[in-house]
């Protein structure tokens, strides 16, 4: 053995170090990739190694590829080996790659809680320092919650190193488990008064926090932060950079801005000055500044310089940049500033001159935004789109695919929707009809053709008195001359809406050669006005009295029915909202029939914004008399050759001001300046208000739904982390009196594992209470369907609350072991309900949530006491677990994900069968096998919970539940060869004793062994990792490499363990099996039906089947139990027949048919491991032979 | 908050990288190259702070940086930190590594990214400024690096051997690295002080 070890050091020597690795990077330029790619070979051959320095050093190596971009996530289960070993070396290496490549999403990151919270514990201050920086970096609201009382201890801890680190990471801890905030903050205030740099740092935290609470005690803090301040000002400007200044000079004003907007102003043409600046940082501070100073009055002159700046800048970054600006900047507070929009028009259409910018679509959306609310401005606006019309092709002409053309999408859709106001809609209509268009993209050819045929009815209209209609038809003949260019478009929605509208023409051109007068009739097909919704309107409308948006409005058909449809069947009832009547043709006593039953719909339906006045018109006179007029109001834009029109504007915007001022103050001499920085020093300050806008606009605001809640909490970005901060922390600052801690917001303290996880539990019972209740008394299926579905919405909706149900799991696991302590309290008279015993358990929690840890030890060590009697009493020799408590890990929250809907169904069904299940295996573990009782529960009871754990061996000392294949984890990947399984296994303290030096060992086998560490012999026992004080019980996770996972295994084991008390200290042990079930190896895993149905025409599989008798359970109950107990997921289901589809470790298929008639179910099943098949199959018998 | 910690040389090639929030490895990539391409376009004489690099956070986000001789320090942070506390801490992080490597140049951090990890670790954690007096960090990472050696004990005496062979190479390594960056060191800043 020594030996072996001699020449493992020696081996080792010559392994690859970080070093070495590094070397051959750089030595193999030319095939990288190749040689990393052996590099990582090697490292999945060390990882495999028992010697932990040589895992620790293929992790180093790990950290080191994952910075040059390699995927490393495969090998996370090492990393925490590695984490765990006990030299500090290796501790951090495996917590340096643990803090690179962990994050949420990672499974085993809940392997690590014990872990962490016994470095946390270290009397090394910097084992403890290297956990709290590991855990800084990848903190989730798991570990958050359940560590925070253990950081919390640390911030008095007597080593400033550890208290600095763990005031710090308190804030990481807020973030993640808001909860902690309330019972932690005194103590973090505490912390301001320690002596220096943990002061500064709890100072950050608190500031960081306080962000989200300006109100609270800032003066408190200001004192010591003004002084930090100082210091570290001085600190830096000693070493500061010259050229950081003019940046910071900038920074300092813009924050300047928000207090004293007006001093600033004063210095804009320094600002604009800095847009010259070479140093982009600086130009873009600048351009930000402008932003904030921008008022009615220098408007206009700021955007000219832009302008300026915009011509003369290079790169195309910047010029988008400033492109973005100028927009922002007029359009910022619902075009506020603009007092001529004439001007903005013109600056708009200046900006499409630019070429290869991004921003096509912005300034697009900008002119419709202006076109369409200002109504004053659209005569204006059209000629202007008509012109960019016409001059299509030098937007389009150079570069093809640039974005600019999307101008024309706004063009078009500006010139079709108002063409009543275009001078000349037939050149117009000429221009949009060019064969050039066809080189467009094709949503814009779609917004032209379907514009050309309002210009169309719009030319048909304007000659329709006309007695010589030659004009109207030569326009009919134009478009059917035109319109085949589109009609063979490769875009679907340009093809049909241009063959839609070709045939209309055609139809029309006939009716032309009778001359019938059809132009009315046309233009009804367009009549009616859009107006603008406002992008909150729909979240605005308030959900009338006595509606229940959660409510079905059909009751669904069958439970089977593929749940992704159905929200499909409600929404396509729906009638679209803007469509335009287009029923002109149809019979009159129809269209008022169908309006009659749209208005009655419209009436009923809550969904349906109810519409606006004038969009109303349209429902409810599609004919010509009543299309609105529009009244036009112009001023006639001037045009003067060689000046671009915005500057004109400029001019001409002086020019009036001046008029207006001077008419106002008649006595002053009148005095025309063209620049306004020389009227300024001559006329003084004018003030915001004395500017009136060029012509009366109306911005039309956007509309929103009657009765419309007026809220602010649109205001608040869901996403902003900080927002679960916004906890009231006043009342604790102000002392306790207000509103104290309440004890549910206690921090979880550690003492036995059922009440740590319990107090979470707590409020997803207060919660549930109303489902409970009803689950209880009612039962009727209706019911359940229906809290089953909320269920399921309710999680859709609440995304977030998604680790919530983490924990609600979490904690279903821990509740049998309870409930089983208090059945056996009551030593099994009457079958005991589960509303007993779950009550008791929440009075419990309610009535002591924030219990100190002697007050459960007074509850626990009673209960257990009584358990020894019966137990003692029944002789524990039994089967330890059946292939019926097995349960699929679903706690891991990557499946989770994957399969929500799932898993929603399995927690409920889990929920429902808990209380089976914990009698059944408390039975069955008992050994009194009393299968007339599980009957009877089961009809009583027609929802029995479920357990995870099961127990494994009691004496009287200790008790072992095993939670069964807690996770299996395939570690190898594409290795076949071995694959590894964790097992929990909770040792509760049933004795008035001390029970320490707790080893567990298990007899190996060929095909399954324990994961011993590195240097271990193949025989030693496992050290478990802490000692057990009465009554009190925790968890630990032993990990198995398991060769070949086609057959069950049972590996016996024993542990044994020293029991202490105040006179005595004995040797105990205590023997048990641990049984590793087929299923246990299978992962839920999500199939298409379609790759389900190529699988099993593959012929890869062998078949094999099973008749079930006298199953009496409700087909989906029956599915939902393999799922649950088998990890199977239902591919499809039609009526009482299913495919079920399941995948094991190692990559099996697991294929199964079932179906069902009158009580007898038959399983036909395929899998490509035909003993894999069979082991399952006998398991899923034994399932179901106990119920 | 710090958002990441990035040190590449004037080629882009990664030599450190640090991240405070979770990114892919391949949008971790993606990030490296984009600041790379940011920052090295940028002259040397203004100033050293860049806005808004697209992929970490957008425009609440500032670039913060400064190139010593073939390395470029960048730290990328939001609004709430201080421009100047940032440039400090880039300096202090520097100087540190200076004193731990004695002279500290790019080959350092090349084969020691394991050791600049852990210096970083006592000055920022979890993305928040720890500790910036020098001496202080020193004495922490010394301390830790004698509790190193210390396991080590007998039993690392042979890996030191060895790897004190494979190093009497390092005359070749030159050739072998056949970079001529060996030479350039990070100067010894402070010239301002």
């Amino acid at each position: 053995m020594a030996l072996k070890i001699v020449k493992g050091s020696i081996d080792r020597m010559f392994d690859k170090n970080l070093q070495d690795l590094v070397r051959g990077i750089r030595n193999h330029k030319e095939d990288e990739a190749k040689y990393i790619s052996t590099c990582i070979d090697e490292i999945k051959q060390e990882l495999k190694q028992d010697n932990i320095a040589v895992k620790a050093n293929a992790v180093c190596k790990l950290t080191y590829l994952q910075m040059l971009g390699y995927d490393v996530s495969w090998a996370a289960f090492n990393i925490v080996e590695v984490m765990s070993s006990s030299k500090f070396t290796y501790k951090r290496i495996g917590y340096l790659a643990a803090s690179q490549c962990f994050h949420e999403g990672t499974d085993v990151i809940m392997l690590t809680t014990n872990q962490i919270r016994k470095d946390l514990s270290s009397p090394n201050q910097y084992d403890t320092g290297v956990a709290l920086t590991g855990l800084s970096c990848f903190v989730t609201p798991d570990l958050a919650r359940d560590l925070a009382n253990d950081i919390m201890t640390l911030m008095s801890h007597t080593k400033p190193y550890i208290r600095k680190k763990a005031v710090l990471i308190m804030y990481k801890v807020f973030l993640k488990y808001p909860e902690s905030l309330r019972p932690a903050f005194p103590r973090l205030k505490e912390k301001l008064e320690d002596p220096d740099p943990v002061k500064y740092l709890g100072l950050l935290a608190m500031s960081k926090i306080l962000k989200t609470h300006p109100k609270s005690h800032k003066c408190n803090i200001a004192k010591v932060s003004k002084q930090r301040d100082y210091a570290s000002m001085q600190e830096s400007l000693r070493r500061c950079d010259f050229f950081a200044v003019k940046y910071l000079g900038l920074l300092a004003m813009s924050k300047i801005l928000k207090t004293h907007p007006k001093s600033v102003q004063s210095h804009k043409d320094l600002i604009l000055q800095c847009l010259d600046d070479k140093d982009e940082s600086i130009r873009l501070r600048a351009l930000d500044l402008l932003y904030g100073m921008v008022s009615k009055k220098n408007l206009m002159e700021i955007v000219k310089k832009l302008m300026l700046h915009v011509d003369k800048a290079e790169g195309t970054t910047y010029r988008d940049e400033l492109l973005t600006k100028i927009i922002d900047i007029c359009s910022q507070s619902n075009f506020q500033y603009i007092t001529n929009f004439e001007w903005y028009i013109s600056i708009l259409v200046e900006l499409t001159r630019l070429e290869g910018t991004r921003h096509g679509h912005l300034i697009a959306s900008q002119m419709l935004d202006v076109a369409i609310r200002v109504k004053a401005i659209r005569g204006f606006a059209v000629a202007q789109m008509a012109t960019l019309l016409d001059n299509a092709h030098l937007l389009t002409g150079n570069t093809q695919r640039n974005g600019i053309c999307e101008v024309l999408y706004a063009a078009a859709w500006i010139c079709g929707e108002f063409s009543e106001h275009l001078e000349d809609p037939m050149q117009t209509l000429e221009a949009m009809l060019r064969p050039k268009v066809a080189t467009l993209p094709g949503h814009i050819q779609a917004v032209y053709v379907q514009n050309a045929a309002k210009l169309f009815a719009t030319v048909l209209q304007k000659h329709e008195g006309e007695t010589e209609s030659q004009a109207a038809q030569e326009t009919s003949q134009l478009l059917i001359d035109r319109l085949p260019l589109f009609v063979q478009s490769a875009n679907l929605e340009v093809q049909e809406r241009a063959s839609c509208i070709l045939q209309l023409v055609k139809y029309i051109q006939k009716l032309q050669q009778k001359n019938v007068e059809v132009a009315e009739e046309v233009t009804a097909l367009f009549a009616g006005e859009l107006n603008p919704v406002a992008p909150k309107a729909q979240k605005k409308v308030p959900i009338p009295e006595g509606l229940d948006l959660d409510a079905w409005i059909n009751e669904p058909p069958s439970e089977s029915e593929s749940e992704d449809e159905k929200p499909k069947a409600v929404f396509a009832k729906e009638e679209p909202k803007h469509s335009r009547s287009r029923h002109t043709e149809v019979d009159e006593k129809e269209l008022a029939r169908r309006r009659e039953v749209r208005k009655q719909e419209q009436a009923n339906n809550p969904f349906y914004i109810k519409a606006s006045p004038s969009s109303q018109k349209v429902y409810d006179a599609p004919g010509v008399e009543h299309i609105p007029v529009v009244q036009i109001d112009l001023s006639v834009p001037l045009k003067v050759p060689g000046m671009p029109m915005s500057d004109q504007y400029l001019k001409l915007e002086e020019e009036r001001r001046q008029k207006e001022k001077a008419e106002r103050k008649k006595e002053k001499k009148k005095k025309r300046e063209k620049r306004g920085k020389e009227r300024k020093a001559d006329s003084g300050p004018e003030s915001e208000e004395d500017i009136a806008p060029a012509h009366q606009v109306d911005i039309v605001t956007e509309e929103m739904p009657e009765n419309a809640l007026p809220s602010d909490d649109d205001d608040k970005d869901p996403n902003d982390p900080h927002k679960a901060l916004d906890i009231d922390l006043d009342n604790l600052l102000s002392g306790f009196s207000s509103r104290p801690l309440a004890d549910s917001e206690k921090l979880p303290v550690r003492t036995h594992r059922p009440e740590l996880l319990k107090s979470p539990a707590e409020d997803r019972d207060s919660e549930s209470v109303p489902q409970e209740t009803k689950k209880k008394s009612g039962k009727e299926k209706k019911e359940k369907k229906k809290d089953k579905e909320k269920d399921r919405k309710r999680s859709k909706e609440e995304k977030k609350k998604k680790k919530k149900h983490k924990v609600e799991e979490e904690l279903l696991e821990s509740q049998p072991e309870e409930a089983v302590q208090s059945e056996e309290t009551k030593e099994a008279a009457a079958p005991p309900t589960s509303t007993s015993a779950e009550a008791s358990d929440l009075d419990f929690w309610l009535s002591s949530a924030p219990v100190p840890p002697a007050a459960q030890e007074v509850t626990a060590p009673s209960s257990a006491a009584a358990a020894v009697d019966t137990s003692s009493a029944t002789a524990p020799e039994s089967e330890p677990d059946e292939p019926k408590d097995t349960e699929p890990e679903d706690t891991k929250s990557s499946k989770h994900k994957k399969k929500k809907q799932k898993k929603e169904k399995e927690e409920k069904e889990k929920k429902k069968k808990k209380r089976h299940h914990h009698h059944h295996q408390h039975h069955g573990d008992a050994g009194g096998e009393d299968s007339v009782q599980n009957g009877t529960v089961e009809e009583e009871e027609p929802l029995p919970p479920m357990s995870n754990y099961s127990l494994l061996a009691e004496n009287s000392y200790i008790k072992m539940m095993k939670e069964d294949a807690d996770q299996v984890y395939d570690i190898q990947g594409n290795h076949q060869d071995e694959s590894k399984v964790v097992v929990s296994v909770i040792f509760e303290n049933k004795s008035d004793s001390f029970l320490k030096s707790m080893e567990f060992n298990v007899l190996d086998s060929l095909n399954s062994k324990l994961q011993r560490p590195e240097g271990a012999g193949a025989h030693d026992s496992l050290t478990v990792p802490f000692q057990l004080p009465p009554g009190v019980s925790n968890e630990a996770r032993f990990v198995f490499s398991v060769q070949s996972i086609v057959m069950p295994q049972k590996l016996k084991g024993t542990l044994t363990f020293i029991v202490k008390s105040d006179e005595s200290s004995t040797h105990e042990k205590l023997d048990f099996k641990l049984h590793f079930t087929c299923t246990s190896y299978l992962i839920t895993t999500p199939c298409y039906s379609d790759a389900y149905a190529k699988l099993l025409e593959s012929g890869d599989l062998k078949g094999s089947s099973l008749r079930l008798e006298g199953i009496n359970m409700p087909f989906h109950h029956l599915l939902a139990r393999i799922c649950f107990h088998h990890h199977f997921s239902v591919v499809e289901r039609i009526d009482s027949c299913a495919s079920m589809y399941s995948r094991s470790i190692q990559g099996h298929h697991v294929c199964l048919l079932v179906k069902t008639s009158d009580q007898t179910v038959s399983i036909d099943a395929k899998c490509d491991e035909p003993s894999l098949l069979g082991n399952v199959l006998d398991e899923i018998k034994q399932t179901f032979s106990k119920c | 908050m710090i958002k990441a910690i990035l040190i590449f040389n004037n080629h882009g090639k990664p030599r450190l990288s640090k991240f405070y929030e979770h990114y892919t490895e391949d949008t971790e990539q993606q990030i490296i190259r984009e600041t790379f391409h940011l920052v090295s376009k940028r002259d040397e004489n203004i100033c050293n702070f860049l806005e808004g690099g697209l992929l970490i956070g957008g425009s609440d986000n500032k670039l913060i940086y400064r190139h010593y001789a073939t390395l470029y320090f960048v730290f990328c942070v939001d609004s709430s930190e201080s421009e100047l506390g940032i440039l400090d801490l880039i300096q202090v992080l520097v100087e540190t590594l200076d004193k731990c490597f004695e002279n500290v140049c790019e080959l350092d951090l090349i084969f020691h990214v394991d050791k600049v990890h852990n210096i970083l670790a006592e000055m920022v954690m979890g993305g928040m400024v720890l500790e910036t007096n020098m001496s202080e960090i020193i004495t922490q990472v010394e301390a830790q690096g004698k509790m190193e050696k210390s396991e080590a004990g007998i039993t690392g005496a042979p890996a030191r051997a060895v790897s004190a062979v494979k190093n009497m190479n390092l005359p070749e390594m030159p050739k072998n690295i056949n970079i001529g960056d060996i030479s350039i060191k990070v100067p010894n800043l402070p010239s301002f002080k």
